[in-house]
């Protein structure tokens, strides 16, 4: 039974960061539904977020108030501040481009990828930093051979709970279905009376928050951060938003949680260093066979 | 001063001159139907109307209010609704969301939408029975029905249908027209693009016929139905020999 208690305890784990994924796939896909644009400074909107809220909490002294005023103040304002950086990036990066070619705005997220990057670094340095260790308590409990910690919960569910509102949202209000709608056709949004450059500006917002949340409760479970650590979260975020179907809502959630697990057997079972090689070793076996991801001919028109 | 007017319409697809001056109104009430062959310059009035394209020169009003330059959503508020060819209904929403879309702007009204909606199921009584339906999945006069209902939801004053019959068996066609019919008797101006000349001059109280970009003839639509040239261009066939 030792067997199953490891992979019990992978798949923990797996879950855990699968979690993060699947909240910087979602911004991915959202804004890929409405202007089949791949934003591929998606990964270091969640960077810029993780040191917004690691300046709250250690430069301003935040993690000395109480736990969850600290964490309120670290998630909130984070995700505030990340949205209005991914408007300013749709605003005069990507709308001067829009209805042009789709190549240039490809090359322009790139290079809003590698702003960022250069960015952060201009304002918090080179170094790693640290989010302060014990914010949350570090213990846990066992079930049965498996070990959870409280932070893993609190993460989980902190996602998950971003996830519903994100699905309540698009699924429930009349402005979510303008979002659904555009991925089907602009110019009879417009004939609804539907301001498509708002829904867009809205699109971004969701998606810099989700990102955002993401890099604040990387920085609390792996307590280090760098200007850096936004490449391959987006790179991982975004395979796991092909993998499920880009477009796709459950597919960038299921896509981001299969990655997570992907990751966290491939580390258990063989080594850290055969990560990458699993985990794209997978994406290009999916698409092989089914082109359009594991959420079928739901994909790209569809959210 | 009409409820509907286009004054001198000048529409360019870059060089390329699509209207070259255009002039048309719609009061209250009335059936307005624009004939004309393929390309034409039919669709283009419409979508220039509408706010989807820019006029070089050239005025639109509705109610007095210039539409030029207007953005289209905001054209939409502004009382005229455009039910595009080809129906471009949002297939992967239900019939539900596809008419609450259509009541956008009056979205935090929830009452008021409930009543537009009624009032559409009343006209379209088949929509009701398929509103949980993906769109996608409607019959094509079921989803002519739905977007006609759709554009009715912003209880528009200048109702524009491109193409409403296209597609469509003859006998739903027909229905699909008398609908309209009522729709204008209930007060809304209705300028009706239709390839199927004589259905739509059977229902519309006037007619522009456009050729290449220009009117080239307009009149009450039963004194355009007797005429030559339209019989000829537009009537043609067995039909009007048989009545001959």
């Amino acid at each position: 039974m030792l067997g199953m208690g490891d992979f019990l305890q992978y798949t923990v784990i797996g879950l855990t960061v699968g979690s993060f994924y699947a909240l910087v796939a979602l911004g991915y896909t959202i804004v890929y539904g409405i202007i089949r644009l791949i934003n591929f400074a998606q990964g270091d909107l969640s960077m810029v977020g993780a040191f917004l809220g690691w300046t709250l909490l250690v430069s301003f002294g935040f993690e000395h108030l109480p736990v969850y005023l600290a964490l309120v103040i670290a998630f909130v304002v984070p995700m505030i501040g990340t949205a209005i950086v991914n408007l300013g990036i749709l605003q005069f990066a990507y709308k001067p481009l829009l209805r042009r070619s789709l190549l240039a705005i490809l090359i322009t997220a790139l290079g809003m990828s590698l702003l960022l990057q250069n960015a952060a670094e201009l304002i918090w340095g080179a170094a790693i930093e640290a989010y302060p260790p014990n914010l949350l308590p570090l213990s846990g409990f066992f079930v049965g051979p498996v070990h959870v910690t409280y932070v893993q919960i609190a993460l989980v569910v902190a996602s998950l709970l971003l996830m519903g509102g994100l699905v309540a949202f698009i699924q429930g209000t009349t402005i979510g279905t303008a979002m659904r709608a555009l991925a089907v056709d602009h110019d009879a949004a417009r004939l609804m009376g539907i301001n498509v450059d708002a829904v867009i500006r809205i699109a971004f917002v969701l998606g810099a928050m989700l990102a955002a949340a993401s890099g604040v409760m990387l920085g609390i479970y792996y307590v280090q951060i760098h200007f850096t650590m936004g490449f391959l979260l987006g790179l991982r975020a975004f395979t796991a938003a092909v993998l499920g179907g880009i477009g796709n809502i459950p597919g960038a959630m299921a896509g981001g949680m299969l990655i997570g697990l992907l990751e966290a057997y491939t580390t258990g079972y063989l080594s850290g260093t055969w990560e990458d090689v699993v985990v794209f070793g997978v994406l290009i076996t999916v698409l092989i066979v089914k082109p359009t991801g594991l959420f079928g001919e739901r994909v790209a028109e569809r959210m | 001063m009409a409820l509907l007017e286009v004054q001198d319409l000048h529409v360019y697809y870059g060089n390329i001159e699509a209207l070259r001056g255009i002039s048309l109104h719609a009061e209250p009430g009335q059936i307005v139907a624009i004939l004309g062959g393929n390309g034409a310059g039919k669709t283009t009035t419409l979508r220039t109307i509408s706010g989807l394209l820019r006029p070089r020169s050239g005025s639109i009003s509705c109610a007095g209010k210039s539409l030029v330059g207007v953005d289209a959503h905001v054209i939409v508020g502004m009382g005229v609704s455009h039910v595009p060819e080809g129906r471009r209904i949002f297939n992967i929403l239900d019939v539900d969301e596809n008419l609450a879309l259509g009541g956008y702007l009056i979205r935090s009204q929830h009452q008021l939408i409930k009543e537009r909606k009624a009032a559409v199921f009343t006209l379209f009584p088949r929509l009701a029975e398929r509103r949980g339906q993906l769109a996608g999945t409607l019959s094509g006069g079921e989803q002519q029905m739905l977007a006609i209902g759709r554009a009715l939801m912003s209880n528009p004053k200048v109702l524009m249908l491109d193409e409403p019959s296209l597609g469509l068996a003859p006998i739903l066609a027909k229905s699909v027209l008398k609908t309209v019919r009522e729709i204008a008797n209930r007060g809304a101006a209705v300028l009706l693009v239709e390839q199927n000349a004589r259905q739509a001059l059977a229902i519309a109280d006037h007619a522009y016929v456009i050729e290449v970009g220009r009117i080239v003839l307009e009149g009450g639509a039963a004194v355009l139905a007797k005429d030559e040239r339209v019989q000829k261009a537009y009537l043609g066939g067995f039909e009007s020999v048989g009545s001959a």
